[in-house]
């Protein structure tokens, strides 16, 4: 029991380590706070794009989304860092870390808002339309605030999956919380800092899990 | 005879092989009221939608307040605010208020600040005699006042013509008198309306002319008394007979 505690829930190492596990924690925040609104954005783009009818879009656009959804997240981070140098491109982690998400979560938010506009009756459009409203106008004022509000419960679990995946950064030395905790590691010989690094990410991500389960029995009784 | 505010001529409309609009002619003088009645399908509804360009028709042309609406010149957006619609299932924008509703495009479109968009979609409301409700949600709302809420959103626009697609097909039979009562009010004050309803008794004392419609092409057209106590078309008559069973 001892040996565990001093392997696992050292208080001392735990001390020692605390700064650097923060200092991961606060670039963990920053990388979500970058990469969220970039995967919303690539997902609103192929959400409207999803819109257009004409085949020279559909199919590039189809296939664009098939791929990056089959494309394993850690296999894209690793080829855009070892592989865009070699085509004159050097990036750093934290760029290909935000170009890698745009792509991958892109894709998966676009599908939820495609669903989330589609929910939308079409006569909500033809009422903003006949008013003068252009399409545009009536997607922004009248579409989308109502396409959200449907798939609201899903945007949130995808973007809980997607502040935990910013721990793939580590992968290309982005100083995040998972990195900043194996540093911890690897210099004092305990694993102490990757359980804090754990309860930290459990702590940030727990209440959103709460507020997740609780719109999502909203949207049940809704729809009874 | 006052000047045509509505001028369409040999409107075609295709569904792929289905033939709906079969070259129909509508004129709609300035303050009249047409009523467009016609078994479903018979292309009364396509007709209407014709005129807002909600539908692209396949073949003809379309004059409204003088703006040809099918030039592909014309901004359509510009020329909507001058055409009214009123849907049969309301459309009203649910996550916004009454007065929301209202104001959107007059905001958005008209140029208007909020504060005078909230002003005229008050005075709005009021015509509808929902100024008590500005601040409720579609969903906190009856049936007929969502419809008066949806007809709000029009005229305070003050569009040329108003086209109405069965507004009352989807209330309930108690709350159909107080949009009925709207839209005398709104005949009354001299607005040009198309109105798509099976309600014969507004039809009758309201509407200063009935076309019949019946497979995508007008069969006939009158005064009302004309069309309902003497109607000229076997299919007219068994139209009306039928209607005036329920």
């Amino acid at each position: 029991m001892e040996a565990l505690i001093q392997s696992f829930f050292n208080a001392e190492i735990a001390a020692a380590a605390l700064p650097i596990v923060l200092d991961g924690l606060l670039n963990t925040i920053l990388l979500s706070l970058l990469v969220v609104p970039l995967g919303l954005l690539g997902g609103l783009i192929l959400a409207l794009l999803a819109n257009v009818r004409h085949p020279l879009v559909r199919w590039p656009l189809m296939a664009w989304v098939d791929f990056f959804r089959a494309f394993p997240p850690l296999v894209l981070l690793v080829l855009l860092f070892a592989g865009l140098p070699f085509a004159g491109l050097e990036l750093g982690g934290f760029a290909c870390v935000a170009i890698a998400f745009f792509l991958n979560t892109g894709a998966y938010y676009g599908e939820i808002l495609r669903a989330g506009i589609d929910s939308v009756p079409v006569g909500q459009v033809e009422a903003a339309r006949s008013t003068g409203l252009s399409g545009l106008q009536a997607m922004t004022y009248v579409v989308l605030p109502q396409a959200v509000r449907n798939v609201l419960p899903d945007l949130m679990s995808n973007t809980l999956e997607v502040v935990k995946l910013t721990s793939l950064g580590s992968v290309v030395a982005v100083p995040e919380l998972l990195f900043q905790a194996r540093q911890a590691q690897s210099v004092t010989y305990n694993p102490t800092p990757i359980v804090m690094a754990a309860v930290v990410y459990f702590l940030i991500l727990w209440p959103l899990v709460r507020l997740l389960s609780r719109l999502e029995n909203r949207a049940l009784a809704a729809r009874r | 005879m006052a000047a045509a505010i509505v001028e369409a001529r040999g409107l075609h409309k295709h569904f792929g092989a289905l033939h709906v609009l079969k070259g129909v002619d509508l004129d709609v003088a300035e303050r009249e009221l047409v009523f467009v009645i016609g078994p479903s399908g018979s292309g009364k509804s396509t007709l209407l939608r014709c005129l807002n360009r909600l539908e692209e028709p396949s073949a003809g042309s379309i004059m409204v307040d003088g703006i040809n609406l099918l030039d592909p010149r014309t901004d359509i957006n510009h020329a909507r605010q001058r055409i009214g619609m009123v849907f049969q299932s309301f459309n009203l924008y649910p996550h916004m208020t009454a007065l929301g509703n209202v104001t959107l495009a007059l905001r958005k479109v008209a140029g208007k600040s909020r504060g005078e968009a909230d002003a005229i979609g008050r005075q709005a409301l009021e015509r509808v005699g929902l100024g008590d409700r500005a601040g409720h949600t579609p969903g906190q709302l009856s049936g007929g006042q969502q419809q008066r809420v949806a007809i709000a959103r029009s005229i305070a626009l003050e569009p040329r013509v108003m086209l109405f697609d069965e507004p009352t097909s989807a209330l309930d039979p108690e709350l159909v008198g107080s949009v009925l009562g709207v839209m005398r009010d709104l005949r009354d004050s001299g607005m040009t309306m198309v109105v798509v309803s099976h309600e014969m008794g507004f039809a009758r004392n309201a509407a200063d002319r009935v076309l019949f419609m019946d497979e995508g092409v007008v069969v006939e057209q009158g005064p009302p008394a004309a069309i309902f106590e003497n109607p000229s078309h076997d299919r007219t008559r068994a139209f009306i007979s039928q209607i005036q069973r329920h």
